[in-house]
């Protein structure tokens, strides 16, 4: 207590004397307030009391003690005489605060062991003064305490200031008040008068400057602020020295031993024993209900009632109708193709109906053959034209390289295009076509021909066939290997090096022929030179030809072909479409998808590709080499395309192994299940098929015929259950085997005007389904495939691999069964040549047969009768 | 040790169950049922989330503590009782 000690003699210098004379309280003074100290006695009671117990509550550390007056009053009034504050009664009373400051006097300065301080100067003095060594709180407490006083003005001359700039009246305002004496009564007369005239003679006094009198501006008040125009500060941070620190932590466990210990423990006993109960009843109740149910998905299960019901109401909605006036024009379409990853893009191919054909020549003048690209949402202009030598029936885009397009012609040729060169415009320009259309709306409608033919490329094709070695019939189906592998010369399926689809197979009414894209290796030498005249990339203008397939031009020829000898007679099977099995290679998928990650934008240089030799390729032996082939009689033959040798050492195609007279016409659809790789789906004549890769019996499922000629079909690419027929009639029939195998489920009548020549489904990546119909007037129509049809129903797939399986094996029964009765029944009747597990024909043969027995019965009868009456 | 091991095969019976972790109250593994690696982050994470909850639980209403947790998922549920000392963690599997 240095600065106490030092405080209290300077404050008491001459008094210091009188305290140690006499121990009355009489209060020792300041200079500046008399009586702030008053020491008292406090005895333990009252220090219990107020909690300033001497070494308990007070220290000579911290000697301070601030009580509450009002607690002090309290005393004074119960205790009365006796309380210790009674000789201070009225100083309490007095005092203005509600603390009065209580101090220990160590040291007993004053003459007693405390001394309470009377003044609130005093007391902030003291407190304050010596403030630093003890805690902010208490600071703060005295600071809020004390209310800041308003301190006395102190006149520094600026009221004069302003005593000369105020505005104060110096007079009282005067108030004049005009008036006019008039008799009332008398008659009154208004009228108007401008003020501006001369004679109304208001009086205004106009400010003029008076010569005489000049007013010198002594003083003027302005203001001055600098603004710095321009302002630059820098400011660097300290950067510090980059480290790099790896932080590895593993995770805290604890030692055998520990665990031992714990698991023995009781603690771990009773947690256990307490908490099992609960824990046992929360497993029961989710082993009894379900607790993971989604009620509202559990609503979806209506789904398969709503089949039924949503099919009725709700059906293709038709979204875009594309024409093409010009080239429309009296064609029909003949093959559809949605782009596999353009959106929206949609290719079709027009041919000349058969009524026209009589007049080749001038049909090949007048309409050059196009395939129309059309996109969305543009309805009338298309947006690309491919040239074709003529009528293209069937066309595909390349499955690896989407920008290469193999057509078949009606004149047997194969057509190749690449339409690399316009890919950007067939993606990205669509507020141009919009435009397009927009300007060609607004201006006069004469133009529109030429302005069309501006905004459309047109793009001719790159190669075609030799025309020696093409088809001598309308190539009508045309399909790409997959990539997965390729054929030799003489059909042996050998592994794939790269990762593209290069072999096209295509059909017609004569044979089937397997080409690949690439240089044959005999033409090596030949072309060698040739190519070091042409430039690999050269620019091209719109109406150029692209490079890309010129090694093929002209001289293309197909790998082998493969007919098909008639199985029990001679000539041959005229194919119309066929179908070939998918082979995945599961070897090396991973590695060739990451191949075509790396090379997805790399377009491969076609004729720098060789077809490699057959001996370096290892022969792929799984892949399955037959496929079904559907003819122009309705039959479906499975064949073999692999060359066999005959004795001479030539190749010639094997005959068929199966062949099956199920449709009675054209066969014009055969289609693979995308769900099921080996289940197709064939239509022709009136009714459809189902067949099965491997089932030699026949098709493990027949439709049902219908009046209507069935003209095209589709599988759903979403339900496994679901496809879609075209009719001749330009109605639509959907067939869900799931529901309903006698019929179809729902029929959309006359969703087009003529015959359907072409269903094709697509799903963009939005989501949306759509169903491209194409139809014999040229007219192509896209709908949108409602949800019932397009969102799968729970466990579809598994379901139609159950149907098909079972009509597997009802198939199965029945051959057995025909096996066991057929042969009395070929004695019998010679209609019966072949298995034919048609169950709807054999029953008309069943039941024809029957009729005809009765009848011949009943014959028989009628003429006993007669003769028995005797007529 | 006995009883505890009886009571744990008990609740390892009952149908569904996939695993069972007995923690300490830092959430160090003491016994379980899966392999390790899984014990400790199950350990771990739902140490932290029953803390979590438990603070939740008690600044609401001091008086009131956290008995029992059920943290349902997709795949499955698990089912926590903590106590003062340890917690009980159980993966149970849905029945369906």
């Amino acid at each position: 207590m240095a600065p106490k000690r030092q405080k209290s003699p300077s404050r008491k210098t001459g008094v210091k004397g009188k305290v140690k004379d006499n121990l009355t309280p009489s209060p020792m003074e300041k200079p500046d307030h008399p009586d702030d100290i008053y020491p008292i006695v406090l005895t333990t009671a009252t220090q219990e009391l107020f909690e300033c117990c001497i070494d308990e509550d007070v220290t000579e550390q911290s000697p301070y003690k601030l009580l509450e007056k009002d607690d002090i009053i309290q005393d004074i009034k119960t205790r009365a005489a006796v309380s210790d504050f009674h000789p201070v009664k009225q100083f309490v009373l007095d005092y203005p605060e509600d603390e009065i400051l209580l101090v220990f006097d160590v040291d007993f300065t004053y003459g007693q062991s405390f001394y309470l301080v009377l003044t609130p100067e005093a007391k902030a003095r003291i407190y304050n003064v010596l403030q630093p060594p003890q805690p902010e709180i208490i600071v703060l407490e005295d600071d809020v305490s004390k209310t800041p006083e308003p301190k006395p003005w102190i006149s520094l001359g600026s009221e004069l200031e302003v005593d000369q700039e105020s505005v104060k009246e110096t007079r009282e305002k005067l108030c004049y008040k005009f008036d006019l004496k008039r008799r009332p009564g008398l008659p009154v007369c208004f009228s108007d008068r401008n003020s501006t005239e001369a004679e109304c003679r208001s009086v205004a006094c106009p400010s003029y400057q008076d010569s005489r009198f000049s007013i010198k501006q002594m003083q003027r008040d302005c203001g001055m602020q600098a603004v710095p125009k321009l302002q630059s500060s820098t400011a660097q941070t300290e950067r510090a020295v980059q480290r790099n620190v790896f932080t590895q932590y593993e995770p805290r466990e604890l030692r055998e031993k520990e665990k031992e210990n714990i698991l023995r423990s009781e603690k771990l006993k009773k947690f256990v024993n307490s908490v099992t109960p609960r824990v046992l009843h929360a497993l029961q109740q989710a082993h009894i209900m379900n607790v993971f149910t989604d009620d509202f998905k559990a609503l979806g299960i209506g789904a398969e009632a709503s089949d039924q019901l949503v099919m009725v109401s709700e059906g293709l909605k038709l979204q875009w109708t594309f024409t093409d006036e010009k080239r429309a024009m009296g064609k029909k379409i003949s093959s559809v193709s949605w782009h596999p990853t353009i959106h929206g893009l949609i290719a079709v191919t027009f041919i000349k109906k058969q009524e026209e054909q009589l007049d080749k020549s001038t049909v090949y003048i007048n309409s050059p053959a196009f395939i129309v690209f059309y996109g969305f949402p543009d309805q009338s202009n298309p947006r690309l034209l491919l040239e074709c030598p003529d009528d293209i029936f069937a066309f595909e885009f390349c499955p690896s390289n989407p920008n290469v397009i193999v057509g078949g012609c009606r004149n047997g040729k194969v057509v190749l295009w690449d339409i690399s060169f316009h890919i950007p415009h067939l993606q990205g320009t669509r507020p141009n076509s919009k435009k397009a259309s927009d300007s060609d709306s607004d201006t006069d409608t004469f133009d529109l021909g030429n302005k069309k033919e501006n905004k459309t490329p047109v793009m001719s094709y790159c190669a075609v066939s030799s025309i020696e070695s093409s088809h001598k019939s309308p190539v009508t189906d045309v399909q790409w290997l997959p990539k997965t592998f390729e054929v030799t010369r003489t059909g042996v399926p050998v592994q794939k090096i790269s990762n593209m689809s290069v072999q096209v197979v295509t059909c017609s009414p004569d044979c089937v022929m397997f080409w690949d894209l690439r240089v044959p290796k005999l033409q090596n030498q030949f072309l060698a030179d040739r190519k070091q005249d042409v430039d690999q990339k050269t620019m091209m203008t719109p109406y150029s030809i692209p490079t890309t397939f010129k090694h093929l031009d002209r001289t293309w020829k197909p790998l082998f072909r493969v007919s098909l000898p008639k199985i029990d007679t001679s000539g041959e099977y005229a194919p119309l479409k066929f179908s070939l099995e998918h082979y995945t290679c599961n070897s090396n998928t991973g590695r060739n998808t990451d191949n075509e990650n790396d090379g997805a934008e790399v377009l491969p240089e076609y004729s720098q590709l060789r077809i490699p030799s057959a001996k370096t390729l290892k022969t792929l032996d799984d892949v399955n080499t037959k496929f079904y082939v559907g003819t122009e009689e309705g039959e479906i033959v499975y064949t073999d395309w692999k060359l066999e040798e005959d004795e001479f050492g030539r190749k010639f195609s094997a005959k068929p192994l199966l062949c099956f007279r199920t449709h009675a016409w054209f066969v014009n659809t055969m289609q693979r299940s995308p769900f099921f790789k080996d289940i197709l789906l064939t239509t022709g004549g009136w009714n459809f098929a189902i067949w099965k890769e491997g089932v030699m019996g026949g098709p493990i499922f027949v439709g049902p015929s219908s009046e209507q000629e069935y003209s095209a079909a589709c599988w759903s690419l979403s339900r496994s259950a679901v496809f879609f027929i075209g009719r001749n009639d330009g109605s639509i029939e959907v067939w869900n085997l799931l529901l309903n195998t006698s019929e179809p489920t729902h029929v959309h009548e006359h969703v087009a005007s003529t015959r359907i020549t072409c269903i094709k489904p697509c799903i963009t990546a939005s989501k949306q389904h759509y169903l491209a119909v194409a139809d014999n007037l040229g007219v192509l129509r896209v709908f949108n495939v409602p949800k019932a049809l397009r969102s799968p129903v729970k466990n579809e797939d598994l379901n139609m691999q159950i149907f098909f399986d079972q009509e597997n094996d009802r198939l199965k029964d029945y051959l057995e069964w025909e096996e066991l009765w057929a042969k009395p029944r070929k004695e019998e009747g010679e209609s019966k040549k072949q298995v034919e597990p048609d169950k709807p024909v054999t029953f008309q043969v069943d039941s024809e047969e029957a009729d005809l027995k009765e009848y011949s019965d009943y014959l028989k009868l009628e003429e006993s009768i007669l003769e028995h009456t005797g007529l | 040790m006995a009883e505890v091991e009886e009571t744990l095969k008990r609740i390892q019976g009952q149908k569904g169950v996939q695993g069972i972790i007995v923690a300490n109250s830092e959430g160090i593994p003491i016994k379980s049922t899966l392999d390790n690696s899984s014990t400790v982050q199950y350990a771990g994470l739902i140490h932290q989330l029953v803390m979590k909850a438990r603070s939740t639980i008690r600044d609401i209403d001091p008086q009131n503590d956290l008995t029992f947790m059920r943290v349902r998922s997709k795949k499955n549920e698990i089912m926590i009782a903590p106590d003062k000392d340890f917690f009980l963690i159980v993966i149970q599997n849905p029945s369906d």
